[in-house]
C-alpha cells in the first residue's frame, strides 16, 4: 500500500491517468443516478432495478453491434425503447408503490432487477459482452510520462455531459418538465392545478429508464456488461444520490464525479479487490454523515 | 392471535409439508434401460459460462455414446442420461443439491459441478454416501490430499496451469542476459478458491528462481474493472503480467489491455478460449500464454469422436458461437467416457463395483490419456500451454506438441 | 397478558412432527433441516421489520459472522488458523468425536455470542437510519462485510475455510444437524413469543407506529432497538454456524454472506406469512421454502424470474400476507374486536398499557 502511494508520488501521471479514468467512468455514473434522483424526488420510488436498465441498454448497444452497425447508434435506439420500457413498467408495477410506504417500492424493485436480470440471462447467455465502438487510443505524453486516453471514453464522457444538459434545459423550459417539477413539489397542488399527475410520473420514470438506456450504452463502449452486473450499478446511484440528496443536480455531478475518482484510486492504492468495499464504505460513512447532522438538526428544533 | 388462527397456520403448514414430500420424484439409479447420471451445474450465476461449456460436454458424449450403441452391461445395452441441477454458483447450494440427487433422485453415479469451489462443497458429499463422482472441472489440489475414495478427477491439478509460463519466462530472461529473479512480475487473481489455488502454484514455481512478486492484486468482486492494477502495471514497466479469473476475469482483463496499451513483453492468463478473446478482441491478443487442459491440435484420439480435431469439428457443428472449442466442454465429454467405459469393465451397475473399475481404469481419449492416482487425480496427462499467434492459438509447450515456438509480446 | 395456551395444540402438532419428520422420510432430513433454518431466518427477520418497523437487508450479516466465528473456533482449537488456510484445504482434518464436539458446542456458542457483539457495534451505526435509508445502509454494510472478509488472508479470503469433517457415519450426521436446527428453530418461536407477549414486545410494537411517540411516552427507543436487534443477531449467530458445519466448505461470497438470496430470502418468506404476526413467518417460510424445493430445480435459469415475479406480486398486491389476509378477512375469528388494521393489540390497548406500566 505504502509503495503504491510512493509510487503516485514519483510519477505524477499516474494521478492524471487515475484522475481521467475515474471522470471519463463518474461521468456515466451520473447519469443513472440523476436518473434515481428524479424518480425518487417526483414521486419517492427508490428504484433497485436501476442498474438492470442500465445494463439493459447495454445490450440495446450490444444487439445493434451484432447487426453490423456502429454501436453509438444504438443510443437513440436504446433511448427511444428504453422509454417505452419504463412507461409500461410503470403501468404495470410502480404505479401501485407511488402512495405506498417506503420499503414496498424498494423491494418491489429489487424484484424486477432480479427479472430483469435473469431476463437478460436467458436471452443473451451469462457471457461477459463487449462492444466494440471501432475508436482509436491515443496515447499523450504528460509530465514526464504517458498517459493512454480511449477516445471513446472521452467521446462519452461528451455525449454523458449533453445528455445531462438537455435533461436539465427540458425540465427548466419544457411543459412537461414545469408539471413534473410542480408535482414533485405538491402533488396534490399540481392536481388541482389540472396537471394530469399520473400522467406525468408514468413521464417521470420513463424518462429516468430512457436516462439509464443510455448511460447503458455507454457504459457498454467503455466497459463491460454482464447480465448480473445491474446491482452494482444500482448500489453506486444509490450511494451518489444519497450524498448528495435529491433535488441537488450540482450535488449529483460532483458525487458522481468524486465517486468514479475515488474508485480508482483506491484500487490503485489498496488494489482492485477493494474497489467495490470502497463503494459501500463510501455508502455507510455517508449516511452516518448524514445522521449526525440529522440528529444536530432535530436538537436544534427541540 | 386465537386458536383457530394458528389452527390455520399449522394445519396449512401440515399439508404443505406432505405436499414436499408427495411432490418430490422417486426416480432411481436406472429407469429401464437407462443409467441416470446426475450433476448440479452452474446454469446461472458468476460460473455460468463454464458452467454450460461443461453441460454442452456433457450432453455431447452422451448423445454420441447413446447413438453408438450406449452401453453393454450384461449382454444389455442400456442408454445414458443426465439429470441437472441449478446450483447457481453457490457451494451451499450445490451441497444441498447433491444430497438431493443421492437421497431423493437415487442418482448411483455422479458428473461434477464447474470450478474448485463447487467440488470442493459437492465432493464431502458424494463421499460420505459412497457416490462414485467423475468430475472435470474441478482442479484445486486440496481436492486430492482429503483421502477421497470415491472423487475422480480427468484434468490435471491447478498447480499445473501456470508453472510452464513461468519456466518460460526464465528462459526468456536468461536468453535476453538477465537473471530471472529480477524479472518485475505482476500477478491479478480473482478472490476464488480455483484462482487462488493457481496463485499458489504461481508463488511456488516462482520461489523456485527467487522471483518475487511486483503486484499481487485480487480482482474485484464483479471482475469488471482492472484498471487500476493495470496503471500500476504499466508504471512499473512490468516483465510478466499473469491473470485468472475465470471467463470472466479473462474478458475484463483482455478487454483492458488492449484499450489501456498495456506492453508487457509476457502476458498469461487462464480461460482465454472459454472467453472467446481472440473473436471478441483481435489482435491485440496476440502473444497471450493460454494453458489449456487439452488442444484439438494434440494428437490424442479414441472410437467414440476419432482425433482432437475431430471433437473439435463436431461440437462446432452441435453448438453454435463457438470459435474455439474450451477445454471445459472437451474434458466433460471426457468425463461421461469414463463413466461408459467403467460400467462396462465392471460389467454391473452397482456402484462399488464401477467405482472400482473407475480406478483402475486406463484409457486413451481424444481429450488425453486417463489413469488416476489413488488420491484420484488423472495423472497420465500433461498440461499444454497454447500462445495466441495471429490471431491463432499455438501450442508452444511441452515440446511433444508444439508447432510453433514461444516469442515475447511486440 | 394473554396465555400461550392457544399455541398449545398448533404447537404440539409441529412439535411431533418435526421429531418424527427425520424417521418418516429419512431421505429428506437436509430439505426438513433446511426449512428449520428458513423458520429460523423468517421469525428473527421478523422481530425488526414486522414487529418494530425497521425493514433491514442486512440481517445475513449475522449469518455469516456467526459462520466464521464458528469454523475459526472449530478449527483454531487444534491447528493454527494461519497454516491452515494458507493450505488451501489441503490440510486433512481427522477429528476424534470428542474434539469434534467440543469444537462444535463452544464455536455455535461462540457464534451466537459474537452475533451480538456484531449487533451493537453494528446497531450504533445504522439506528439513526429512517426508513429506506436504514434499508440501504443494512445492505450495504452486509455487501461490505462479505467483502472485507473476502480480502483478509487470514481467514482464507476468498479461497474459504473447509470444515471439520463429522467423524461418524453420515446418516447420523445429517440426524445431528436436522435436531439442531430443529431445536434453534423451536427455541427462536418459544422464546419470541414469550417476548412478543411482554411490555417489551408492546414497547417494540409502538416504535413501529410511530417512534417519536413511542419516544415521548418515555420508552428508551434505541435501547429497544439494539435489544431487538441482538436477540436476532443471536440466533441467527448459531444458525450461521450451523449452516457452515452442514454446507461442509465455506467462503464469503456466496455461503456466508449471501445477501441477494438467503439476505433478500428472509424478508420475502416474513412478507408472504404476514409480518408483524407471530405465525405468520412460519408460514411464509414453510410455503417458500416448499415451492421452491418442488419447483426450483426443474426451471433450470427461470426460477430466478419466478422468484423476482413472486416478490413483486407479494409487495405490491399482496403485501399483508397471507395471515393478514385472513385478519382483514375473519377479523372476529383473531379476537379483534375494536380496530380492523391492528396486529394483534389495538392501537388503543398498547398506549394503555404502555402509559399504564411506563408511568410506574
Amino acid at each position: 500500500m505504502i509503495d503504491n502511494i510512493n509510487l503516485l508520488i514519483l510519477a505524477p501521471y499516474l494521478n492524471i491517468q487515475l484522475l481521467l479514468d475515474g471522470l471519463f467512468i463518474g461521468a456515466i455514473f451520473v447519469l443513472a443516478a440523476y436518473g434515481l434522483a428524479l424518480v425518487w424526488g417526483v414521486m419517492n420510488v427508490k428504484n433497485l432495478a436501476q442498474g438492470d436498465f442500465v445494463i439493459m441498454g447495454g445490450y440495446i448497444a450490444w444487439q445493434v453491434g451484432v447487426w453490423g452497425i456502429n454501436p453509438l447508434f444504438g443510443l437513440p435506439v436504446a433511448i427511444v425503447f428504453m422509454f417505452g420500457f419504463g412507461w409500461a413498467i410503470y403501468y404495470l408495477v410502480i404505479r401501485y408503490v407511488i402512495e405506498r410506504d417506503l420499503f414496498t417500492s424498494l423491494l418491489a424493485t429489487f424484484g424486477l432487477a432480479l427479472v430483469i436480470s435473469q431476463v437478460l440471462n436467458l436471452l443473451f447467455g451469462p457471457e461477459v459482452q463487449i462492444v466494440d465502438s471501432g475508436f482509436a487510443v491515443r496515447s499523450i505524453p504528460i509530465l514526464g510520462g504517458e498517459i493512454t486516453v480511449s477516445e471513446i471514453k472521452f467521446l462519452s464522457f461528451l455525449m454523458a455531459a449533453a445528455l445531462a444538459a438537455a435533461v436539465v434545459l427540458f425540465m427548466k423550459n419544457s411543459r412537461m418538465g414545469q408539471a413534473i417539477r410542480a408535482t414533485a413539489q405538491d402533488a396534490r397542488a399540481a392536481k388541482v392545478m389540472g396537471i394530469d399527475t399520473e400522467r406525468v410520473y408514468a413521464f417521470t420514470f420513463a424518462l429516468n429508464a430512457a436516462i439509464c438506456g443510455a448511460a447503458g450504452v455507454l457504459i457498454a463502449m467503455i466497459w463491460n456488461i454482464q447480465p448480473f452486473y445491474g446491482m452494482t450499478h444500482s448500489i453506486r446511484s444509490f450511494v451518489i444520490v444519497t450524498a448528495a440528496g435529491f433535488g441537488n443536480i450540482p450535488g449529483v455531478i460532483m458525487a458522481g464525479l468524486g465517486l468514479g475518482v475515488a474508485e480508482q484510486f483506491s484500487g490503485f492504492v489498496l488494489g482492485a479487490e477493494f474497489q467495490q468495499a470502497t463503494v459501500v464504505g463510501l455508502l455507510v460513512l455517508v449516511l452516518i454523515w448524514r445522521q449526525i447532522q440529522s440528529s444536530r438538526h432535530r436538537q436544534a428544533v427541540i | 392471535m386465537s386458536k383457530s388462527m394458528s389452527l390455520i397456520a399449522s394445519v396449512a403448514s401440515g399439508v404443505a409439508l406432505a405436499g414436499l414430500v408427495a411432490a418430490a420424484p422417486a426416480a432411481a439409479k436406472v429407469e429401464g434401460d437407462t443409467i441416470i447420471l446426475g450433476s448440479a451445474i452452474s446454469l446461472t450465476g458468476k460460473y455460468a459460462t463454464n458452467g454450460i461449456h461443461a453441460k454442452n460436454g456433457y450432453e455431447l458424449a452422451i448423445k454420441r455414446v447413446n447413438e453408438m450403441g450406449g452401453v453393454k452391461i450384461g449382454g444389455k445395452s442400456y442408454k445414458l442420461k443426465a439429470t441437472y441441477y441449478d446450483d447457481e454458483s453457490t457451494p451451499a447450494r450445490g451441497a444441498q443439491l447433491a444430497e438431493r440427487l443421492i437421497k431423493q433422485d437415487g442418482v448411483q453415479y455422479m458428473l461434477g459441478p464447474y470450478s474448485s469451489g463447487m467440488t470442493k462443497a459437492i465432493a464431502p458429499v458424494s463421499e460420505k454416501y459412497k457416490i462414485p463422482m467423475v468430475e472435470a472441472e474441478g482442479a484445486s489440489r486440496s481436492l486430492f490430499t482429503q483421502g477421497y475414495k470415491y472423487l475422480f478427477a480427468v484434468l490435471s491439478t491447478s498447480e499445473q496451469y501456470l508453472a510452464s509460463t513461468i519456466t518460460l519466462a526464465a528462459e526468456w530472461a536468461k536468453k535476453n542476459g538477465r537473471k530471472p529473479q529480477d524479472l518485475k512480475i505482476a500477478l491479478v487473481f480473482e478472490n476464488d478458491p480455483f484462482s487462488q489455488d493457481v496463485r499458489a502454484g504461481v508463488l511456488d514455481d516462482m520461489k523456485k528462481y527467487g522471483m518475487k512478486a511486483v503486484i499481487d492484486d485480487k480482482m474485484p468482486r464483479d471482475l469488471a474493472d482492472i484498471s487500476a492494477t493495470l496503471t500500476k502495471v504499466k508504471a512499473l514497466k512490468v516483465d510478466m503480467l499473469i491473470a485468472s479469473g475465470h471467463s470472466k476475469g479473462a474478458a475484463t482483463a483482455a478487454r483492458q489491455i488492449k484499450e489501456m496499451k498495456v506492453s508487457v513483453p509476457i502476458i498469461a492468463m487462464t480461460h482465454c478460449e472459454a472467453a472467446k478473446v481472440i473473436k471478441k478482441f483481435g489482435d491485440s491478443t496476440n502473444g497471450f500464454l493460454c494453458p489449456t487442459q487439452w488442444a484439438e491440435t494434440m494428437s490424442y484420439e479414441d472410437k467414440y469422436f476419432g482425433t482432437a480435431g475431430d471433437y473439435d469439428k463436431l461440437f462446432k457443428a452441435t453448438y453454435e458461437g463457438y470459435k474455439n472449442v474450451p477445454y471445459q466442454a472437451a474434458q466433460a465429454s471426457a468425463a461421461v467416457l469414463v463413466w461408459k467405459e467403467a460400467f462396462e469393465k465392471a460389467n454391473s451397475l452397482d456402484k462399488d463395483k464401477v467405482r472400482d473399475a473407475i480406478s483402475s481404469i486406463e484409457m486413451n481419449t481424444f481429450y488425453g490419456d486417463i489413469k488416476f492416482s489413488p488420491a484420484g487425480n488423472n495423472i497420465a496427462k500433461p498440461m499444454a500451454l497454447r500462445q495466441i499467434q495471429n490471431g491463432k492459438l499455438n501450442v508452444v509447450s511441452p515440446a511433444k506438441w508444439a508447432v510453433s515456438s514461444f516469442q515475447p509480446r511486440k | 397478558m394473554k396465555e400461550h395456551s392457544k399455541h398449545l395444540v398448533p404447537g404440539l402438532v409441529i412439535l411431533v412432527f418435526g421429531v418424527a419428520a427425520p424417521f418418516l422420510f429419512p431421505n429428506y432430513v437436509f430439505q426438513f433441516a433446511i426449512l428449520w433454518l428458513m423458520i429460523t431466518f423468517a421469525l428473527t427477520w421478523d422481530t425488526m421489520g414486522g414487529q418494530m418497523g425497521y425493514n433491514s437487508l442486512g440481517n445475513i450479516v449475522f449469518f455469516g459472522v456467526g459462520m466464521y466465528v464458528s469454523a475459526l473456533i472449530q478449527v483454531g482449537l487444534y491447528y493454527d488458523i494461519g497454516d491452515y488456510t494458507a493450505a488451501y484445504g489441503a490440510i486433512k482434518v481427522d477429528y476424534t468425536m470428542e474434539q469434534y464436539f467440543t469444537g462444535l458446542i463452544l464455536g455455535l456458542i461462540a457464534a451466537g455470542l459474537f452475533a451480538v457483539v456484531v449487533a451493537v457495534a453494528f446497531g450504533s451505526i445504522v439506528f439513526g437510519l429512517r426508513g429506506p435509508y436504514f434499508a440501504i445502509g443494512t445492505l450495504g454494510v452486509a455487501l461490505a462485510a462479505g467483502e472485507l472478509i473476502g480480502a483478509w488472508d487470514w481467514v482464507g479470503a476468498g479461497s474459504g475455510i473447509s470444515m471439520p469433517v463429522y467423524p461418524g457415519d453420515p446418516d447420523d450426521r445429517a440426524l445431528l444437524y436436522y435436531f439442531l436446527l430443529f431445536v434453534l428453530g423451536v427455541a427462536t418461536f418459544l422464546f419470541l413469543m414469550c417476548l412478543y407477549s411482554t411490555r417489551f414486545g408492546l414497547a417494540i410494537n409502538a416504535i413501529r407506529d410511530d417512534e417519536e411517540k413511542a419516544e415521548a411516552m418515555g420508552i428508551h427507543t434505541k435501547r429497544h432497538k439494539t435489544v431487538a436487534w441482538s436477540i436476532s443477531a443471536f440466533f441467527l449467530g448459531i444458525s450461521g454456524g450451523v449452516f457452515g458445519n452442514m454446507a461442509g466448505f465455506i467462503e464469503p461470497l456466496e455461503v456466508a454472506f449471501p445477501t441477494v438470496t438467503f439476505g433478500i430470502f428472509m424478508v420475502v418468506m416474513s412478507l408472504l406469512g404476514g409480518k408483524g404476526t407471530l405465525w405468520g413467518p412460519v408460514l411464509g417460510a414453510t410455503l417458500f421454502h416448499i415451492v421452491k424445493e418442488v419447483t426450483w430445480t426443474q426451471l433450470l435459469g427461470w426460477q430466478w424470474v419466478v422468484l423476482g415475479l413472486l416478490i413483486i406480486i407479494n409487495v405490491v398486491f399482496f403485501q399483508q400476507g397471507i395471515i393478514g389476509w385472513a385478519q382483514d378477512k375473519w377479523p372476529e375469528r383473531f379476537g379483534i374486536v375494536v380496530e380492523e388494521d391492528a396486529g394483534g393489540l389495538t392501537d388503543q390497548e398498547t398506549a394503555e398499557v404502555l402509559t399504564g406500566k411506563g408511568a410506574g
